[in-house]
Parts: structure tokens; sequence; C-alpha cells
């Protein structure tokens, strides 16, 4: 068994990004970034945009250089692999990213989409169409959707279909690159509440990524916060989410508006209090 | 700004460079024997060999390569082999023939097709549909043809300009226009069909962008909305179509400068390339490509003052 | 390079085979022949084409057997078309030169592809030494003018035109590199491709199964175009009597009607027709294949706008005792209707009989989910709504003038001086092309009549007064060079430099970082408190409502389905969608972390087991 090592480890992981123009350096988006994942554990990675959150799910999924330390999958090490084995881990780690209008290709059929990572175990048809009706049932989805095109679809919907593609062949971990950031309000608690639903039928872990301080309360046991390529504070999600010990924290915090006029407007002075304090000379 | 266009200037002589030498080359190198060629066939083999050491051609291909270079970057482009004139001077005398029409073809184009696509893209309806059906009418007519038929009836029929020859500008400005005024127009039709689709596409991108309605959002007058603002973002497209279709222009002055009797560069190419003249096609491929070389600097320098991220890197 | 090639075989009656989206399915050739004007251009190069194969079972005369003594013979007899300057058949050389043309225009076109498709794949695909390389032997090569680098080697190996026909399409291949270079790098940005590729496809699926096919539409296109250029240079080159000797052609037939055009005129019409309708043809049918090819990108272009309501305009029922706007109204807006016309003749409405009213001072939250038509509404009282849009309502009254039926010229006045806008996305919202201070004086120097220098200072002072830390940098800067909240803060600045009565701000602050949202807000609370402006917020944030709203009214499918003060709304929301809505905010919901991790269903497999690539 794999008590000894987590899920999934990031060990000091260092990601640089080329920069245009002559001898310029790098821009170094991840600086130094240790993180575990145990199985059937949401851990939620919350940030502002440029702080790095959405690269270090691209790392963990082999689409962005790792250039220092290390990731590791059940003690494995899985950054610098080459093409080959990197496919082969593609049956462990999979994938939803934030827009469902672009992750899906408009030219295919939804039943098409769901086939295609099964293709590279090479499966029959008839294997195909029994677990595309299953993996539409599991989100929720009717059969007959396998026929139609993804612009078909609403947004939600959509999600449902690259959720399916990420289960389609068990994997052990998901990276949810802001799931439910372009859904409207209501499609974004149910796509949660699906998830959630996922993760205890089937144990999957997930890496939640998104900038929404109450998505990540409501889905991950816990939490860690990035900022300019680091993460600040780390820690279980009811905690860091409404006790914040981080300045950073605590200014994302009281930033986010509640939706009641009265607590807001306390919310606000307590924001404005907040960073008068941090302002003042002698912090 | 200056770095950019310092590199595109290297760009350009490396350019220039590589074309110039794989150009010697091939016609030094390849094909048939050209002091045979020069000599006659009646010519006995000792004529051959005094032609061919006459035409230096017996010494090795690269000490004639590195002698032509080092001549050539001095603006010395070798010495014809059939009429025993420096090239440089014969390009000379062709050069302000084709650079009228040429230049005067570029003018007609951009200011065209700027009115034609801005119209189009902004008016749309039938308006566009028959700007579209003239452009596809004026790119399947070979410029040659639209020349010859500009020549019957406006010149020989109604007598309106002259069919044949050219008149230089400095004597006679008058003259000079209307002597290059149709090949010009013959030259530009197909260039225009090109420029003014493309001007209108990107004016139909422009328009749907969001700051398009955020200027209109700011009440400010439909002319400074279309002419200042949505023009200038959709001219870099257009300007860069315009620089390839001036490269086009330049082949296609070679075909007009035949119906028209004008000797200019397209002339004397046919000839050199027929007779086998290697100097003459070399100097006239360098000087051309020098010119698209210098064309495409002020495109870019156009370019950088239309696009800030260009300039500001 | 060492990557293992990724063989793809097909499990026999595998999965359902990959569509090919924009390839020339039969569907897109059935919708070809549906355009009268791609029919008849393919009819027509059908027929070229026969008469090029059938040439000698179609005319008993030579095309290049000359009668002198039969030179410029009329139509008629035994020359159906006459003869020549030379006494060659016009028919017989026409029908001989199709043939010469498309041949030659195949040639041109294949050897094209064959260098610009693969080399493009690679380039886009890989990017790398080989992009640069690439583009570099690309631009090297559209530097040079096609006519004069025939000319030299036509020079050196002789007149020939399959020669000619070949070093030609070398010459234009750059064109459709670069071409099937940028589709290819647009499509690998694609998160579909990322999606496949973390699915664990290998290259040459991904290749084949989301790259190629976006390829082939442009690259089919453009091939329809090459053929009509390369039959027009063809011409160009036997005009100036480049091409094979020996060999009909249209070129060399305009070429001695050229020669004899005083005495024959007519024998210009023939191959002049041939070549004029046969690129025609080819340009027609290009055009139409972007139009059937283009039908799954118009697709891809639409989805982004949803359909609120279907189904036709109901006449809202004229409530004739519709009550009056409050006296101080500052905009009334009643039974407001807005509808697109659809490809089919219907309607698609996206604001059905909207009322609402604005005090002066006010802030009014229009808030609902994508396609409830909060947008629509209020790019409607801004007179903002694309052309096609159709527009009505029973009362729309702006500080008691009607803006129904204004003028362009009259609502021009009021846009951006009376009534001020604030877009959603900073960064697209601003003229990239020209600096921040021109972008904020124009509309002053425009409205207010104000001098160059008076409103440069002003527009120092705005930006210092939407809490810019540099307000001269940030004037002289160009769009690119400032941040998202930089840039939101510019775009307020100019929707209040002219002191507007009515602000409308869509979705302000929707693209910006949480921590950023909340200056912003802060900057909008203020401002329009300090200048009692009436606000309409167009929002999805029942959070952003609770910070500023004063009143608000929730949309749904194109109607307001619920108006009240924003603390009663809160407080008790009485339509069961406002409800609905609230009750998804997950502001309260239950912390997960106190919930057990769950235990996987099935057991972990060994950490060996991963690769079984060894």
């Amino acid at each position: 068994m794999t008590a000894a090592h987590p899920l999934l480890e990031a060990d000091r992981v260092l990601v640089d990004y080329p920069v245009k123009g002559w001898r310029r350096p790098p821009f170094r988006a991840l600086k130094g970034i240790s993180l575990t994942v145990g199985a059937g554990e949401t851990v939620g990675l919350v940030g502002e945009s440029g702080s790095g959150k959405t690269t270090l799910g691209r790392a963990i999924l082999g689409l962005a250089p790792v250039t220092g330390g290390e990731i590791r999958f059940e003690g494995r090490t899985i950054s610098g692999l080459g093409k080959r084995e990197r496919r082969a881990l593609s049956k462990d780690i999979q994938v939803v990213f934030q827009d469902p209008y672009t992750s899906l290709n408009p030219a295919m059929s939804v039943g098409d989409i769901l086939t295609e990572p099964l293709l590279v175990d090479g499966i029959s048809r008839a294997e195909a169409e029994r677990r595309v009706r299953s993996l539409l049932d599991e989100v929720h989805l009717p059969a007959d959707a396998a026929r139609r095109l993804p612009r078909e679809f609403s947004g939600g919907q959509r999600q449902r279909v690259a959720i399916a593609r990420a289960l389609s062949r068990d994997p052990r971990l998901i990276v949810c690159d802001e799931p439910v950031s372009a859904l409207d309000l209501s499609t974004q608690s149910r796509v949660l509440d699906l998830l959630i639903e996922i993760q205890e039928l089937t144990g999957v872990a997930y890496l939640f990524v998104t900038h929404d301080l109450s998505v990540v309360r409501h889905i991950s046991h816990r939490v860690a916060v990035m900022y300019r390529g680091e993460i600040v504070e780390e820690g279980d999600a009811a905690t860091v989410t409404s006790e914040p010990a981080h300045p950073y924290t605590r200014r994302l915090l009281l930033a986010a508006p509640v939706p009641d006029p009265a607590r807001q407007a306390g919310r606000r002075a307590e924001r404005h209090r907040f960073l008068a304090a941090q302002a003042a000379p002698d912090h | 700004m200056s770095l950019f266009l310092l590199r595109r200037l290297g760009a350009g002589l490396v350019l220039v460079f590589v074309i110039a030498t794989a150009t010697f080359f091939l016609t030094s190198v390849t094909g048939s024997d050209p002091a045979r060629r020069i000599a006659g066939t009646q010519a006995s083999a000792a004529q051959v060999i005094a032609k061919r050491h006459e035409l230096g051609l017996d010494r090795p291909v690269l000490t004639r390569y590195t002698d032509w270079l080092s001549h050539a970057v001095r603006g010395d482009l070798g010495t014809s082999w059939f009429s025993n004139q420096p090239v440089t001077g014969l390009v000379g005398q062709a050069l302000p023939v084709s650079l009228s029409l040429v230049l005067a073809a570029t003018v007609l184009t951009a200011a065209v097709s700027i009115v034609l696509g801005v119209v189009a893209a902004v008016r749309g309806g039938w308006v566009d549909h028959v700007l579209q059906s003239i452009s596809i009418v004026a790119f399947a007519v070979p410029n040659f043809l639209v020349g010859m038929v500009l020549a019957l009836l406006l010149a020989v029929e109604l007598g309106l300009f002259p069919a044949v020859g050219y008149v230089p500008l400095a004597g006679d400005p008058a003259g000079w226009l209307a002597s290059i005024t149709l090949p010009s127009i013959a030259l530009a039709v197909g260039a225009i069909a090109t420029v003014a689709s493309q001007t209108r596409g990107s004016m139909i991108d422009v328009l749907r962008q969001d700051y398009v309605r955020t200027l209109r959002s700011r009440g400010l007058p439909v002319r400074s909305v279309l002419l200042k603002h949505a023009l200038r973002n959709a001219a870099p497209t257009s300007l860069t179509v315009l620089s390839l279709q001036f490269i086009a222009l330049i082949g296609g002055a070679v075909v007009i400068e035949k119906v028209f009797g004008l000797t200019g560069i397209g002339a004397r190419a046919t000839s050199a390339a027929s007779q086998g003249d290697v100097p003459l096609v070399l100097g006239i491929v360098v000087v051309t490509v020098v010119l698209v070389v210098v064309v495409n600097l002020l495109v870019d320098v156009v370019l950088g003052w239309l696009n800030p991220k260009v300039r500001i890197a | 390079m060492s990557q293992p090639i990724d063989i793809d075989i097909d499990v026999a009656g595998g999965p359902a085979r990959p569509p090919l989206p924009g390839a020339p399915r039969p569907g897109v050739l059935r919708r070809l022949l549906r355009k009268p004007a791609a029919a008849v251009s393919l009819a027509f190069v059908a027929v070229v084409a026969v008469a090029g194969a059938l040439a000698p079972q179609l005319t008993a005369n030579s095309p290049t057997a000359s009668e002198i003594a039969n030179a410029l013979a009329p139509m008629g007899g035994n020359h159906p078309l006459g003869t020549d300057g030379v006494g060659r058949d016009v028919l017989a050389q026409l029908l001989y030169g199709s043939r010469t043309s498309l041949t030659g225009a195949l040639i041109v076109v294949a050897v094209s592809l064959l260098i610009g498709l693969p080399a493009g794949v690679l380039a886009g695909y890989h990017r790398g030494w080989f992009d640069g390389l690439a583009n570099w032997l690309g631009s090297l090569v559209m530097a040079l003018p096609a006519i004069i680098v025939l000319l030299v080697v036509l020079a050196q190996w002789g007149r020939s035109t399959a020669l000619a026909m070949t070093v030609f399409g070398f010459l234009i291949a750059p064109g459709v590199f670069r071409l099937v270079r940028s589709s290819v790098i647009a499509v690998r940005e694609e998160l579909y491709v990322d999606a496949a590729r973390v699915s664990g496809l290998g290259d040459a699926r991904i290749m084949r199964r989301h790259i190629l096919p976006v390829v082939v539409a442009p690259t089919v296109i453009q091939a329809s175009q090459l053929l009509g250029i390369a039959i027009v240079i063809q011409a160009g080159l036997e005009f100036l009597g480049l091409g094979s000797a020996n060999q009909a052609s249209w070129g060399g037939m305009l070429s001695n009607a050229f020669q004899n055009v005083y005495f024959a005129p007519r024998l210009l019409l023939w191959p002049a027709l041939a070549i004029v309708l046969t690129v025609t043809a080819f340009c027609l049918i290009g055009n139409a294949l972007r139009d059937a090819l283009g039908a799954a990108d118009a697709g891809r272009r639409a989805r982004r706008r949803t359909d609120a309501a279907a189904g036709p305009v109901v006449t809202a029922a004229h409530d004739a005792a519709a009550q009056d706007p409050p006296a101080d109204a500052l905009l009334a807006v009643q039974d407001l209707h807005a509808a697109y016309p659809r490809p089919d003749g219907t309607e698609s409405v996206v604001v059905q009989g909207v009322s609402l009213t604005v005090r002066r001072g006010e802030i009014l939250g229009l808030v609902g989910e994508s396609g409830s038509g909060k947008s629509q509404t209020a790019f409607s009282v801004l007179g903002l709504l694309p052309p096609q849009a159709r527009t009505s309502a029973t009362r729309l009254l702006f500080d008691g003038q009607d803006l129904r039926g204004l003028s362009p010229a009259a609502m021009n006045k009021l846009r951006g001086r009376r009534i001020g806008y604030i877009p959603q996305e900073p960064m697209s919202n601003l003229d990239p092309s020209f600096r921040i201070g021109a972008q904020l004086t124009e509309p002053m120097r425009h409205h207010l009549g104000l001098s160059r220098a008076q409103a440069r200072t002003e527009a120092l002072r705005l930006l210092e007064r939407v809490g810019i830390a540099d307000p001269a940098r940030v004037f002289a800067s160009y769009p690119h060079q400032v941040s998202g909240g930089m840039a939101q803060r510019v775009l307020i600045a100019g929707a209040v430099s002219c002191d507007p009565d009515l602000l409308i701000a869509d979705e302000p602050t929707t693209a910006l970082d949480v921590t950023v949202q909340a200056e912003v807000l802060d900057l909008l609370r203020e401002l329009q408190a300090e200048r009692r402006m009436g606000v309409i917020l167009v929002t999805h944030d029942f959070g952003v409502v609770a910070d500023l709203c004063d009143t608000v009214a929730v949309m749904q499918s194109g109607r307001i389905v619920e108006t009240a003060p924003a603390t009663e709304l809160f407080a008790a929301p009485r339509h069961p969608y406002t409800r609905m809505l609230l009750d998804a905010t997950l502001e309260d919901s239950t912390p997960r972390s106190a919930r057990a991790v769950a235990t996987p269903a099935a057991p972990s497999r060994s950490v060996l087991d991963l690769g079984g690539d060894r």
C-alpha cells in the first residue's frame, strides 16, 4: 500500500517561463512550492491572478516546465518524465479546466469526447458505448447526450461532460482548474455538489484551484493560499477561510463581499480598519 | 524603436546577401556554357576559350564570387556580357521607369483600397456585395489583359493617353503622369482587389471590438470612431498585405511594361534572361531585392508608429 | 526527433470514427452544390477539364500547325473560331490550352501543399528551431517577386511551363506554410488539446483528431485560390514568351492576339474569356467553400451568446393604467423589448417587457444569470445594441427627455456627456493604439469644449481622483502598459469625466481580482455619493449588490421577476427564483473540512503497476 507516501507530493517546485527579449531573466512563476494531497482528499489552492495557482496545476499535469524541485505521485517522481511515461500516467491524473467552452472540441460529439481517453487502452466499440453510458449517468446527463455536440449544452452541462471525461479511466487525482468560475451561481453549487458526490463514491482526490474563498471552503478539506508564486498559508479549510493567520489571506477574505447588506457593511468597515492598520508605520 | 529598426535593417541586409549569393551560384554553376552561347554556334573552340577568358569564366567560381561581391558592395554590379555596358548604369536607366510605375500603382492601391474597404465594412448590404463581386473579377482578370483593354479603349480609340512609351518626370511632369496612368491602373487592379478585401475584413473585426462600443458610449462623433480609432487599428493588417502586394507589383510590372512598351527593369530582365546575360540578371535581382528591403523597412517604421506594442518593447 | 511514434491502430470495430470538423465531408459538397454560384463554377471547371482531356476528340485541327497563308482567317468553315496571326486554329489552341493551364495550376497547388502543409504543421505544433528556420526561409522567398525568379530560372534551364509552375509552387509555398502554421498554433493553444494530452493521447493521435481537421478547411479554401493565381501567373509567363515552345496555351494566344490587336482584336476574346471565367470559377468555389466550411466556425463564435428566451415577440398588453414614473425619476423605462432576427425569419427575444426607474442618487442593481438579458437592457438604454437588434418600449424617459426615436446625433450628445458607461473587461475596452491620456481627453474636448491643456489638467485630476498614484505616467501610457485594475480605474475616470447624471456599469468588477474589486467598489461608492449620480449596476454577484445597491431588480429570461429595496430583498426574497439564487450562494455553507476524508472505494494499486512501460 501507499501509506508511506502521500498520493501527490510537490517538493520545492520551481517553474520558470522564458521572457521574450534578449538576455532577459526568465519569469519565476513558482518559487519553491511544497504541497501534499492525500488519497480521497480535496486540497484547495486559492490565489489571485498571477499567484501561480494555475501554473502549479499545469506543472502536475506535465503541461508546465518544472525547472527545479520534484513532483511525486505515490512516491514516484513524475516531474520531467518522458512523453511515453507521462502518457502512462494519464490513467491516474486527470484534469477539469475552467472554460467549458474551449476545453471540449466543438466539432466532436460528446460520445467521441468521452471515448477519447479510452482510445489509449484500445477497447471495443461495445465496451466504449457501455462506458460512455455509465459516465453520463455518473454526472447526471441523459444517455442521448453522447450523440450531441458540445454547443448544444449549457455551460454547466458542458462542465459535467468535462468531469465525465476526467473520470473515464478511474483516475486517482483530478486537477480542477477553476472548474466553476465560468458558471452561473445556481449551476456552480450543483457542479460542486456533483464533484463531492463523485469523490465520496470513488475516492478520487482533487487539487482544486480557485480564486474564490467561498467555493474552496465548500469543497476542500485543506486549503493552501498562494501569493506571487509562494504558499503563504496552509491548513484546515474551516480555519483558513474563517480565521486566516496570514495578512494576505485576511485581506482576501475581507475583500470578498457577503450577500447581505448589513453584514457586508460590517465586513467593509473591518476591511478598512485592517488596511489602515496594515498601512500604519508601526506595522 | 531604433533598436527594433536596426535589427530589421540587419535582417534586410542578410536577406539581400543570401539571395544575391544564391542567385550568383544558381546562374554560375548550372545551365549551358555562356561563352559558347555568346560566341555563337559558328565559333571555333579557340574562340570560345578566348571568350571564356574574356568574361573571366575560366577562373574558379569562388574567386569569381568574391570578386563580384567585393565590387557589388561598392555599387559596381559588373558589365553586361552583351552590351558591354556597366550593369549599374543599365539598371539605373531602367529603374525610374519601373519605380514610377510601381510606386504610382502602390499609391493608387492604398488610396482606393482604404476607401473601398472602409465603405464595404461600414455600409454592408448591397454596397458590400457589389464591392465583393468587383473584387472577384479584379482578381480574375490578369493585369496585362486589363492593360491591353485600357490601351485599346482609352489610348487607341479615344486618344486620351499615350498607348506606349515613357516620359521622364524631370522634363515634363504632365507627360510623365499621362504616360504612367494607364500602366499603373492596369497594374493596381489586382492589388486593389486583395488589399481592399483585407481592409474590409480587418475593419469588420475592429468594429466588433469592445473598445469601439466604449468609444461610442462616450458620445464621440461617428467620424472619429470610424476614421480615427477603427481605421488606425485596422491599418496594420492592411499595410502588411500592401507590402506583400508591393512585391507582387514589381513582378507584375514586368508584364505590364511589355504591354505599354516601357523599357523598365522588367523589359531589361526579360531580354537579359532570354539572352543569358548573367551579370545583368544578377544585377536586376539584387536591385529588386534591395528595393523590397527598403520598402519593408519603411513599412516597419509605419507599423511601429501605428502599433505602440511594437514601438515600446 | 527521438520521441516514440504513436502508431494509430483502430481497434477492430473500435470506437466511433473521429469526426473531421471542417473537412470536406459529403455534407459540405452537398451544401456547396446548393449554392448556385458554386454549382455553376464547379460545372464550368468540369467542362474546362473535359475539354482539355478530350481535345483531340473535339477538334481535328492541330493547335500548333500554322498555315501562314490562312492567317487571321475569320470564324467558320474548317476553323470554327478562325485562325490566329500565324494561321493556327483558335479553337484547337483554346482546347489544348485548357490542358496546359489546368495541369500547370495543379502542379502549383501540389508543390505548394507538399511543402507548405507538412512544414506548417511541424512548425506550428513543435515550434522551436524548425519554426524559426522555416519562418526565416519563408520570409526570404516571399521577398522575391515571382516573375523575376521565374525569368532567372527559365533563362538557366530553358523554357518549360511545367518547370516554371513547379518553381512557382515553391515560391508560393510560404503562403500555405503561414496559413497552416497559424491555424495549428491557434488550435494548439486550445484547452481541448491540453485535455487530450492529459488524457494520454500521443502526438500522432492529437494531430489526427484535433489539429489536422482544423487545418483542412483553410487549406482547401486557399488551394482553390492558388489554382486561380497559378493560371494568371502562367498566362503572364506565356505572354512574355517564356512558356514551353510548341505547346498551345491561353497566355500564348493572348501574346499572339496582342501582336495583332489592331487587325483582329477579336483574338483577345477567347483566351481572355477562358482565363477570366476559369479563375472566377475557382475564386467563387473558394468563397462558397469558406461559407460552407465556416458554418461550424460561426457556431463556435456564437456559442458565447446564449439565447435568453425563445419564441416570438409577445406584444405586451399595453397597460393603460401604467403608473407614471415618480417625479424625481432620472430614468424611467417601461415595457422595454429587445430582439434579434434569426436566419430563419423568427426572432430571438432577449428583453421582454422590462420596466424600471432610477432616481437621482439611487443605485439600482440589475441582477441575473448569464443570458437573463441584464446587459442587453443596459445597452438598450444606452442605444448601443448592434444595428440588427430591434427594440421597443412604451416609455424611455431620461430626465424627462424621450429617448425613443432620438436621432443618432442627439443620442451622441447624451452619451458620454449625461449618461456614462463602465464596461466589464478593462483591457479590451481601451483602444490599444492610443495613449490613455488621448482617450480621456477626447470626449471632454468634444462635449465640454475644453482646450487641449484644460482637458489634460482635468484628465490628470480625474486619474488622481480614481486612485492612480502616478497620473502623469498613466496619462502618457498605452493601455498595454498598465494593469487590469488600473485600466478599470481609467475607464471609470472616462465614464465620469463629463460629470454624467446617470452611470451604467456593466459588471464593472467581474474581470478583476477580489482585492482589486473591493477597491473599485469603494471608488464607485465614493464617486456616486459625491456626484449624486443615478447608477444602474449590472451584475451577477449578490455580494456586489449587497455592497453597493439601494434597490435590486432580479432578471430571469429577459424579464424582471422581482424589484425591491436591497435590505428587503436579502431579508425576505419574494420570488422563488430570487430565493433559489440566494440559496445558491456558498457564503454560508458548512466548511467541508468538518467532514471525514472519503475512503477510497477501490484499493490502491502498487506503485509498480503505474507505468507498465518498462
